[in-house]
């Protein structure tokens, strides 16, 4: 049951002087929701960016389904069963929604006709249905979100990595998009999410990882995460732990 | 069939035109305008549909044609062999300058310009080879007869290369409707996105690039079989790079009626200029200059955009 679908191993990534990534592991556990959250600039996309394969770690092993896929591009990890979203979202700006979900779909379907019809449902799921016709480049901020989720979906993938697809949302399209999120995991998808939207993935993860300046700094339910000092500390600067307990007990 | 009739009815009016045209002037026009929409067809698989731009196809057309040349001339080769292989170079040539550039991962203008130097390094090796006649030239000689790809009548010549821009242009509509296509299209649009979303962004380029050099090597062997002589600025200098890109962006960038339009157009625009400031030199240049400049400024989709806009929205095809 708790079997391993994807695992980062002592990742490091170093721009220049930087050290975005400092020896992070983050084991993803099969069917389900994995939050990935920290600070502004604890190296959240940095290291997904390394899982779906755009950036060479310096160090450390990245393994999908007990391979090890350090070396592979990025496209032959898609084809492995790992998609991505985008945090800035990257539409096919001249083509319609549809098209747009069709180069996904086509990943698993050679006729044109297969990967229309794929992108249809997959916006069915979505919600996006009415909107297909339209070109990607009319669609407001919650549906470029939607989009990059539908095209990422449409390459049928096992692991899915969500980049921020909340942020950008008002609280009533974050209410609609999260029944999304959970029946995407309930159809069998694990997924990974990276995410600054609290509530929401308080809400939607079934663990969470904290990565505060590179390094993992705590791990466990939603619940024991935000009650960890060291990630207290991490978002409310130092000695703010204390000062809630002390609080607390007053 | 669908999506083909519009293109057949077309291919079938312009195959009867010789039919019906007295002119050869007319019929002269008209078959250089075709081979150049030929040539403009391959630019644009790679520039209009891939987003690649390059400012050097006079390298396959120039490959083609030298190639057809050559091989009949030093070689006895049949014109027809000489001109299929022609076509082959034409494309492996393109796979090879793919293989050095993309996956370096060179993009827009540097890709543009490596193209460039690539045409410019051919002309020169062309005007210097005893191979290609150096600086002299090579001749076909003429024997006129279809064995030998030499059409007596014009309307023969007239067929054949309408008969490969048919070809060509429905190569063009094929690809539109398939997997490589949209994958052509979202490797224009967003290279990352693309990967992300699986497609192997190096093996849709050498792809496109190497159709798109056999297509412009066709119009380059079709030329050499009409014109019968050669030298390095016919077939590798900067007028049929810059001719092949402009009869595609003038047309409409990435659609299959772009390249006849656009080709059809600068001919008419450049006889016009002809007729008015007679053969000062440089001047069909300013001229195309000036058209390129409001195409971009007023109608970025060129002619297929404006008719498109002009006409009732259609819903579109799938």
């Amino acid at each position: 049951m708790a079997e391993l679908i994807a695992e980062a191993m002592g990742v490091t990534v170093r721009f220049g002087g930087l050290v975005a990534v400092n020896d992070a592991s983050v084991p993803v556990t099969e069917g389900r929701i994995v939050g990935l959250i920290g600070p502004n600039g604890a190296g959240k996309t940095t290291l997904f960016a390394t899982i779906a394969g755009f950036q060479k770690p310096n160090a450390g092993r990245i393994r999908f389904r007990g391979k090890d896929i350090t070396a592979l591009a990025p496209h032959r990890r898609a084809a492995l069963g790992i998609a991505r979203t985008f945090q800035i979202v990257q539409p096919f700006a001249g083509l319609s929604v549809r098209e747009n979900i069709a180069v996904g779909a086509h990943l698993r379907h050679a006729g044109r006709a297969e990967a229309l019809a794929a992108a249809d449902a997959v916006a069915d799921r979505v919600g996006l249905s009415a909107l297909l016709n339209l070109p990607a480049a009319s669609l407001t901020v919650a549906g470029r979100k939607r989009l990059e989720l539908a095209r990422a979906l449409a390459t049928e993938p096992q692991l899915l990595l969500l980049d921020e697809v909340l942020a950008g949302l008002n609280p009533s399209e974050v209410r609609d998009v999260i029944p999304v999120i959970r029946a995407i995991r309930d159809g069998g998808v694990t997924v990974l999410m990276i995410e600054h939207v609290m509530q929401a993935v308080m809400a939607l993860a079934d663990e969470i990882h904290v990565l505060s300046e590179g390094r993992i700094i705590a791990r466990g339910s939603p619940d024991a995460v935000a009650r960890d000092p060291a990630v207290v500390e991490a978002y409310l600067g130092h000695g703010a732990a204390a000062r809630l307990q002390g609080n607390a007990h007053a | 069939m669908r999506p083909y009739r519009l293109l057949l009815i077309v291919l079938a009016m312009l195959a009867a035109l010789p039919l019906v045209i007295e002119s050869n002037v007319a019929l002269n026009f008209l078959k250089v305008s075709l081979m150049l929409a030929l040539a403009g067809t391959g630019w644009n698989l790679l520039g209009g549909y891939g987003g690649q731009f390059s400012f050097g196809h006079a390298v396959f057309f120039g490959t083609g044609a030298y190639t057809a040349a050559v091989l009949q001339v030093r070689f006895g080769i049949n014109a027809w062999v000489a001109f299929g292989a022609g076509i082959a170079l034409g494309a492996l040539v393109g796979a090879a300058i793919g293989w050095l550039t993309f996956r370096a991962g060179l993009r827009g203008s540097y890709f543009a310009l490596v193209t460039l130097a690539f045409a410019e390094v051919a002309r020169i090796i062309a005007s210097v080879w005893p191979l290609t006649g150096a600086g002299a030239g090579i001749l076909i000689p003429l024997k006129l007869g279809v064995a030998n790809l030499q059409f007596g009548s014009r309307a023969e010549g007239y067929w054949f290369v309408l008969a490969l821009l048919g070809l060509a242009m429905a190569l063009a509509r094929a690809i539109e409707g398939r997997r490589f296509g949209a994958q052509l299209v979202a490797v224009r649009e967003n290279e990352d996105a693309a990967k992300a979303l699986g497609v192997d962004v190096l093996r849709v380029k050498l792809m496109a690039i190497a159709l798109s050099g056999g297509i412009t090597a066709s119009a380059g062997g079709f030329y050499a079989q009409t014109f019968l002589y050669l030298d390095a600025g016919l077939a590798y200098g900067p007028w049929i790079s810059v001719e092949a890109l402009l009869t595609a962006i003038v047309g409409g960038i990435g659609t299959v009626w772009g390249p006849l339009l656009g080709a059809l157009v600068l001919q008419a625009l450049s006889e016009l200029g002809k007729h008015l400031g007679g053969d000062a030199p440089g001047l069909g240049l300013v001229l195309f200059g000036a058209v390129l400049i409001i195409v971009v400024r007023f109608a970025p989709e060129g002619i297929v955009g404006l008719i498109r806009r002009a006409r009732p929205r259609r819903v579109a095809r799938g």
